[in-house]
């Protein structure tokens, strides 16, 4: 059993308003210095697979089809097995 | 005119826009359920407003593997008409079929109310009817309304006149006050290259009868129909 962990960013230079308004949040509870909040997607994906390599390319196959958008968003992942 | 709305599970505007081209405009119109495969016989499809698929992961995003849409993709191929409203535009853009993406309004509030919209193109079968930079007042209603675009796909869209319409104010001005999501380029609908799938965010079939406070997004369906009869005559 193979556990994949996906995270999905916006790319830089797309707007984060809620990162945005986080960020703004943080420094008024006193937490100075907070440059910048981004806020993205983390999903965990558990599935068989044969091999690790197999595994890695079906979650590049699942981030480029359907997780993630290419057009706004960034994405890696990380693998566990067991 | 033969027009296909198509249901995905969570749509919402089918019954509106059945409305505005059946009863209004005497045009057929059928639901089409989103598991459909084959949609021939219609001359446009209308990808409603609403919630496909509870719009989960990312608006579009799920709706765009719906079973229907490899027959939108072929229609469209064709050179088949199709209008994606609000949500349909969402699916429309995750499917490729137009380019950019909705994200979420710059106020991160939920909009819902009219806006100023304007004609940037008449020449597209959607707006045929229309004067270049006629306003038009239509709502909207959405919280992923921000159309968003890379700088190379929006010189692209500029150069090619595929931006359809933009937000204004009631004078026809572009503001920034008079951009209701942040919208890049002040971009409420953009249409393909072959200029035969259009999308936009604001609702025409809402605003397609004096009695709902404005009747000036008729236009858009008046110019389908125009364009389709147009299309038929000559091809006879």
């Amino acid at each position: 059993m193979i556990r994949a962990k996906v995270y999905v960013t916006l790319k830089r230079g797309v707007l984060d308003p809620q990162g945005e308004t986080v960020r703004g949040a943080l420094e008024t509870l006193g937490f100075a210095g907070v440059q910048d909040v981004r806020i993205g997607k983390f999903m965990v994906i558990t599935f068989n697979a044969v091999s690790r390599e197999d595994a890695a390319k079906r979650v590049e196959e699942m981030c480029k089809k359907l997780l993630a958008n290419p057009v706004i968003e960034d994405y890696r992942f990380e693998l566990e097995e067991g | 005119m033969r027009f296909a709305i198509i249901v995905f599970p969570g749509s919402n505007c089918e019954l509106d826009c059945q409305w505005v081209l059946h009863k209004v405009l005497g045009q057929e119109a059928e639901l089409v359920w989103h598991k459909e495969k084959d949609l021939k016989g219609y001359d446009c499809l209308v990808l409603p407003g609403g919630f496909a698929h509870g719009d989960y992961l990312r608006t579009g995003a799920v709706a765009r593997f719906s079973p229907v849409m490899q027959a939108v993709r072929q229609h469209a191929r064709g050179g088949g008409l199709v209008l994606g409203i609000c949500n349909g535009f969402q699916i429309l853009c995750e499917a490729g079929l137009l380019s950019g993406v909705l994200l979420r309004n710059t106020s991160l509030n939920f909009i819902c109310r009219d806006v100023y919209m304007r004609v940037e193109t008449p020449e597209t079968p959607f707006t045929a009817t229309c004067t270049a930079r006629q306003v038009l007042r239509v709502p909207i209603n959405h919280n992923e309304g921000r159309y968003y675009a890379d700088a190379e796909t929006l010189a692209r869209l500029k150069d090619n006149s595929q931006v359809v319409f933009r937000y204004v104010n009631s004078a026809g001005e572009i503001s920034d006050e008079a951009n209701p999501n942040g919208s890049l380029d002040h971009i409420a609908g953009v249409c393909n290259e072959q200029r035969n799938v259009l999308g936009l965010m604001p609702h025409p079939e809402r605003a397609a009868e004096t009695v709902l406070g404005s009747a000036s997004g008729r236009i858009l369906f008046e110019s389908i129909i125009s364009s389709g009869q147009a299309l038929s005559s000559t091809s006879r």
